[in-house]
């Protein structure tokens, strides 16, 4: 590794350095004897696949692990990080992806909660000042809201501000962000990505966990990559491609480019929806799905994809429009959906599509109670051939089909979701970001197994963020914004910058 | 023990290997009870007081078995106690006027069930949260019972249906005999038919099971339903037993039936728990209150002790259940 003359801004001491880190779980190393060092003002971008020990090396960062062996040095000098309060005093902060604020409380209360500056009388907080305070500190970061509204108001994105105003004002010099545009839209990455300029100008070092090749190459300024719990390497974008990346964090070639057996004449038309409308904000949708194709779903987020598929699935009550599946009209709760052989796999996999302390077998068979035991009793054994053979099927890594299904990593996750409605017989597969979360690897085995799915006669609708996925893999596309269907695009138009252009506000 | 906790490649049993450890425990207790009991009193290991136990524990399984179902999709049925007063009183009215123990009976079982169903619709159309709806219902019922009764006692049965709560058949109390078939049937019901499956699934997570096909609603009416009547079937054994209806007859059960429930391992968070741990749950109540009956422990302890069980309980089973990450 060269030091070249950009970085000379960088003192040699890094701000925070780990040193032959390891942590051992019942059954698995999670960390072995990983170094670790981040400067101030750098974006030090962590990759790896799930399981790779981002977590585990995250949790250790933020004292809510000890590491069984190795040394926490910080600015040169050692130190226990052996609780979170120990390292927010270091001023280390973490962005998880689950936000830790208290829902109804306003944004000021949040940035200031549980260290409120003491009032004129014991135990009054002085609101004023507390309010003057988070402006000032939402000012620093460059938000411009009014720091009396109530959190729970607020959008993904603004709530991820407060998150970061509030590490902030904590005097948070090293900020860990875990998949921080994971639920963001184009835009809004954006202008995180401008606020980290900012951070990272004011000499805060930000340790950003991603699973998107982009953004790794447009803020990254070093890169760490982990496999199996080992690092893999350190180094500088400059000096490595996509490719490269992607190999050292799989340990084997992955072929990006999720190639499928585009249909050649797709068959008869499974889903028509005419004039749909929804009081949850679509309007006048109309969408056609035929046998053996992929039609992706896209536009930004909030742009009513996610409550197209749920009106389509009856989660939603439809105001307007009709619904045509299998040629007959649908309409109903998603029983009825699910029985006539619509599937949806939902956006929030642990809080929609699973129950996470429930057994893998016990998810696999839950949509398809109906099919398998018609004469509604119940046999364990019928259930358990059948999660068994789905497990083989999808090959998912499980020590059996008894292991709580919360306990297995998200892609597989994500297959037992996908499995139970291959078991219900689904003809229709509606995936809603069917990749979020998920590593590389995991990714191109869902687009394989989606593959399948059509090939074999089955239909699906595709809702993604990920433009580069819509267009490896969808046959053709709609595009929403603002509730409506802006556009349609056909394989040969699908590229990401039509994808854009039709999905933004401001044509 | 070990061959349950083994991963065997039989039949997964799915209930078996994830409630054995607990249901072992608690039977364990049940028994660590009894050997105690038989020690400190004579009188315990006598075959009359024995019955007498589960006639006793029977009454409490009948509206706790309900309860149990209410409880694995997360939700809780305040009303019980109320419904089964409101339930006896009708119950024994028609048997009063009609003279007629069989329409007597069909009317606590309608009773109790149409209860439930106005607990259940509160649920589901009108998303009441299931304590605040069925809180709401144990005060209505009591204000009909009591209105309804204005401070009068029925009393009197005909032999025949005074059997069912009092009468013995080759020995034991006819109520043991329906205690084994409502344990067989509830059992069945919640291992062995779809029904139950989807009651475990709604519990786990109500939104999941939603987006699977289960049609929550639908499942939730039948459970309150099944509660309320199971409240209804324990009003008829109560007014056999006593010869006698009252208002305030059921003031003293809603406590103890979720007593039962929690000792016996269900999760009030819903998803876990089985009927057969309702039953042992009422068995250890009913042998604690029994056995302190036999040492002649003021009866004012006995609200403090069932206390302290049901605390030790739930924390048990928070220390022994397998963490979910």
């Amino acid at each position: 590794m060269s030091d070249s003359a950009e970085i000379t801004a960088a003192p040699p001491a890094p701000l925070l350095e780990l040193r032959g880190i390891s942590k051992q779980f019942p059954g698995v190393k999670a960390l072995d004897d990983v170094s670790f060092a981040v400067y101030p003002g750098e974006v030090h971008m962590l990759l790896g696949e799930n399981g790779a020990g981002k977590s585990s090396l995250m949790k250790i960062l933020c004292g809510a692990y000890s590491a069984d062996a190795g040394e926490v040095y910080y600015k040169g000098e050692k130190v226990d990080v052996s609780s979170t309060a120990e390292a927010r005093k270091l001023g280390i902060a973490v962005i998880f992806q689950e936000f830790s604020l208290v829902p109804f409380l306003d944004i000021a209360q949040n940035i200031f909660l549980g260290r409120e500056p003491k009032g004129r009388w014991p135990g009054i907080i002085d609101r004023r000042r507390i309010l003057r305070d988070a402006k000032r500190v939402l000012d620093s970061i460059g938000f411009e809201i009014d720091p009396s509204v109530v959190v729970d108001t607020l959008g993904v994105a603004q709530q991820q501000m407060v998150e970061i105003a509030k590490a902030i004002s904590q005097d948070a010099r090293i900020l860990v962000m875990d998949e921080p545009t994971a639920a963001l839209s184009d835009r809004e990455a954006d202008l995180l990505f401008a606020l980290i300029g900012r951070l990272k100008a004011d000499g805060v070092a930000i340790v950003y966990i991603s699973h998107r090749m982009a953004e790794v190459f447009a803020i990254g300024d070093r890169i760490t990559v982990l496999r199996d719990g080992r690092r893999i390497d350190q180094l500088r974008p400059a000096d490595v491609t996509p490719d490269h990346l992607v190999r050292m964090m799989v340990g084997r070639n992955v072929d990006m480019s999720y190639p499928r057996h585009f249909a050649e004449r797709p068959g008869e038309v499974v889903l028509q929806v005419k004039g749909l409308s929804a009081a949850t904000g679509i309007s006048d949708i109309d969408i056609e799905v035929r046998r053996g194709e992929i039609v992706g779903l896209c536009g930004l987020v909030g742009s009513g994809r996610t409550e197209v598929a749920r009106a389509i699935f009856g989660a939603d009550p439809v105001s307007e429009g009709e619904i045509i599946f299998d040629g007959k009209p649908i309409a109903g709760e998603p029983d009825v959906a699910a029985r006539r052989g619509i599937a949806l796999i939902p956006e929030s996999r642990k809080s929609e599509g699973l129950a996470l302390l429930r057994s893998v077998g016990d998810n696999l068979v839950v949509a398809a109670l109906n099919k398998l035991f018609p004469r509604r009793l119940y046999d364990p054994s019928d259930a358990q051939r059948t999660a068994d053979g789905l497990i083989r099927q999808l090959r998912i890594a499980t020590p059996s089909a008894r292991q709580a299904v919360g306990l297995l990593s998200g892609g597989n996750q994500q297959k037992v979701v996908i499995g139970k409605w291959l078991a219900a017989g689904a003809k229709l597969f509606i995936f809603d970001e069917p990749t979020r979360g998920i590593d590389v690897g995991a990714k191109s085995e869902i687009f394989a197994l989606i593959d399948r799915l059509v090939a074999e006669g089955a239909a699906a609708l595709m809702i993604s963020s990920e433009q580069i996925e819509i267009c490896h893999v969808c046959d053709r596309a709609y595009v929403m914004r603002d509730g409506r269907i802006a556009g349609h695009l056909t394989r040969s138009e699908l590229t990401e910058e039509n994808i854009v252009r039709l999905g933004m506000h401001d044509e | 023990m070990s061959e349950l906790a083994k991963d065997t490649p039989r039949p997964h049993w799915s209930f078996l290997s994830q409630n054995a450890m607990q249901l072992f425990y608690r039977l364990l207790a049940a028994f660590l009870i009894c050997a105690v009991l038989s020690i400190l009193s004579d009188s315990f290991l006598n075959l009359g007081n024995i019955l007498n136990v589960l006639r006793q524990a029977s009454l409490t399984f009948f509206i706790a078995s309900g309860l149990t179902l209410v409880v694995l999709t997360a939700g809780l049925d305040l009303s019980v106690g109320a419904n089964v007063a409101l339930s006896a009183c009708l119950a024994g009215m028609v048997i009063h006027q009609t003279g007629s123990p069989t329409l007597g009976i069909l009317t606590g079982l309608l009773a109790g069930g149409a209860v439930g169903l106005m607990n259940g619709v509160m649920v589901t159309a009108m998303r009441i949260p299931s304590f605040i709806a069925t809180y709401g219902m144990l005060w209505v019922l009591n204000g009909v019972t009591y209105w309804y009764m204005a401070g009068e006692t029925i009393h009197g049965f005909p032999a025949g249906f005074r059997l069912i709560g009092s009468g013995y058949f080759l020995g034991l109390p006819i109520p043991v005999y329906l205690l084994l078939v409502f344990l067989a049937i509830g059992s069945l019901f919640a291992h062995r038919t779809v029904w139950g499956q989807e009651i475990y699934a709604i519990g786990a997570n109500p939104v999941a099971a939603r987006l699977s096909g289960i049609p929550v609603s639908r499942r939730l009416l039948l459970v309150y339903t099944v509660s309320g009547t199971m409240a209804g079937l324990a009003s008829i054994i109560f007014l056999s037993r006593l010869n006698s209806a009252e208002a305030d007859i059921g003031e003293s059960l809603t406590l103890p039936a979720i007593a039962a429930v929690l000792i016996g391992g269900t999760s009030l968070f819903g998803g876990v728990g089985t009927i057969f741990g309702t039953f042992v749950g009422s068995l250890i109540l009913t042998l604690v209150l029994n056995g302190m009956n036999l040492l002649s422990i003021n009866a004012n302890w006995q609200p403090l002790v069932t206390g302290i069980i049901v605390i030790i309980a739930v924390w048990l089973d928070m220390k022994t259940r397998r963490p979910a990450s």
